[in-house]
């Protein structure tokens, strides 16, 4: 926007490339099957997805690999219409915390599979607790979007 | 403590957008803080700096670039990335050591320059998992608000009334960015942003330079009639990935716990006379009222509707009008931790609180949806 005093106008591009370590590229690899994968700690037996490294909670190494459950319960979500920096896809979208069934954290992703022309259509179909299952795009990449999004299971 | 330490001035911009640059508006404020404290640059021992360089600026050259234009010329000092009361904090420290007797703490940001404030905050995010979902603060905002309506019957009401309350506060406030008398029924009407955020209930992006005098007990004194004492501070962050928290049984308890330990606070609503907490999203004010201990577990929409947190209440919540009126980013806490001070002397203008202020609770937060808090206490 025009300002009615002098400015000056700068665009910063900063391409990074950043390392996605031994436990990132084996969830990676695990979306390009069609597998999510998540790592146990041995010490609170909780199970984190996507897989880390080490529990935040007992400071402990993760090294037990779980494939975990495609389907869970929807815990909070929020929905837009408009476009926004760094969206994933184009808008209508619905994100959401999921807790994937035998997880002990909730899964960012995708709500997909309902109405998303207007709010009132979106509440309808989805509510805290509303049980959602994993829809897998046909091209896999190594990337979170391989899963297209999470669709109320009927 | 045996050695305390003193807020002696401070001094600070408006939020609103200027046509200023940069660096004079550092210049000016550094100066009229060390003119209004009745010493000269020779005179400032540390100079401790809170900024964002790339996000909030754009530039990265962190505190070189404005360094000379803060007082701080050839100063033994350093400078804390992100949120200010931790500057405050480290300043605090300094003195403490006892090899400094004063010290300047700023916090600069001037947001009418940059980009909208959550095209910054999706870089917050980790780019193997959360930045490839699209995170924002705003969308963890908005997942964190519905989790409160849903398991606590939070309403809409009630986060609208936050905002009501404290656009009223901030028309007596000449460093307020929002001035504008709002009831109900428009925020309730504002357009939705991310739902079931609407746009009146998220925070602006504003300018906020702001600067600090700190000094060892005797010179304070000597500086000032109306010192204002350091008295406590906590802080905690909670765990990176948004999923792995509990949204609404977050790590500010854990921090107010330490500030209020540190100054001997046994019964937070009773013996704090003002609070002035970082609400970028306006149900969460009502949540950290409930972390601070104002009031029980979920009881935060009953709290605001008693009229306990109003300017007339017992324990009145942002009566600067707060971050709704006002988002200077990394500034806020210690615009926060001014508007205490100004209220401990009596010198709150227009909004002074009318009622004796001993005790002010100044509150910070940054990461998503609470994942990090900082408290201080002060008081006379
Ligand atoms: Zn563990």
């Amino acid at each position: 926007m025009k300002k009615d005093f002098y400015t000056v106008s700068n665009v910063i591009r900063l391409p990074h490339k950043y390392a996605a370590g031994p436990t990132f590229t084996r969830f990676y690899n695990g979306l390009e099957e069609g597998k999510i994968y998540g790592t146990s700690c041995p010490s609170c037996k909780k199970t984190f997805v996507p897989a880390r490294s080490f529990c935040p909670g007992c400071c402990a190494n993760l090294d037990e690999w779980v494939e975990v459950s495609q389907e869970g319960e929807v815990v909070s979500w929020t929905y837009t219409d408009r476009e926004f920096f760094g969206m994933p896809g184009k808008p209508p979208v619905v994100l959401a915390l999921i807790r994937l069934d035998g997880t002990d954290c909730d899964f960012l992703h995708l709500i997909g599979g309902i109405d998303q022309d207007d709010l009132e259509k979106v509440k309808s179909s989805i509510k805290r607790g509303t049980r959602v299952r994993a829809r897998w795009n046909d091209e896999k990449k190594g990337h979170m979007l391989d899963i297209k999004c999470f669709e109320p299971v009927s | 403590m045996t050695n305390r330490v003193g807020i002696v001035e401070v001094a600070m911009t408006s939020g609103a957008e200027t046509k200023d640059y940069f660096l004079d508006q550092v210049f000016k404020i550094s100066k009229e803080v060390l003119d209004k404290s009745g010493i000269t640059r020779d005179d400032v021992g540390t100079v401790i700096s809170a900024s964002s360089d790339v996000f909030h600026g754009g530039m990265s050259c962190a505190n070189s670039y404005y360094w000379d234009a803060g007082a701080a010329f050839l100063k033994n000092g350093s400078r804390q990335d992100g949120e200010s009361l931790f500057a405050f904090i480290y300043a605090v420290m300094r003195i403490l050591t006892g090899n400094y007797d004063t010290a300047l703490v700023l916090g600069v940001c001037k947001g009418s320059e940059n980009p909208e404030n959550d095209v910054l905050t999706h870089f917050f995010t980790d780019p193997f998992y959360q930045r490839q979902m699209g995170l924002n603060e705003t969308i963890a905002a908005a997942l964190q608000k519905r989790e409160y309506m849903d398991r606590f019957g939070i309403t809409e009401e009630q986060c609208a009334g936050v905002v009501v309350k404290n656009l009223k506060n901030a028309l007596g406030n000449p460093y307020a960015h929002v001035k504008k008398k709002v009831d109900l029924d428009e925020v309730l009407a504002s357009e939705v942003v991310m739902d079931p955020l609407k746009s009146m209930e998220c925070a602006p992006k504003s300018e906020g330079i702001i600067a600090m005098v700190l000094a060892k007990e005797e010179l304070a004194k000597k500086l000032t009639d109306k010192p204002v004492w350091f008295k406590g501070y906590g802080s905690s962050i909670d765990g990176f990935y948004l999923g792995d928290r509990d949204l609404l049984e977050g790590e500010l308890p854990n921090a107010a716990k330490r500030a209020y330990d540190a100054a001997g606070i046994k019964d937070p609503r009773k013996e704090i006379d003002v609070a002035e907490v970082c609400e970028p999203y306006a149900f969460q004010e009502m949540l950290w009222c409930e972390d601070l201990g104002f009031c029980g577990r979920g009881e935060g929409g009953k709290l605001l509707e008693s009229g306990a947190t109003a300017a007339d209440g017992d324990i009145p919540v942002n009566p600067s009008g707060g971050v709704l009126a006002m988002n200077p980013y990394v500034s806020r806490g210690l615009y926060r931790l001014a508007e205490g001070f100004l209220q401990i002397r009596g010198q709150a203008g227009e909004r002074q609180l009318d009622k004796q202020v001993n005790t002010a609770l100044a509150h910070s937060t940054h990461g998503f949806a609470g994942q990090c808090h900082a408290v201080a206490i002060i008081g006379s």
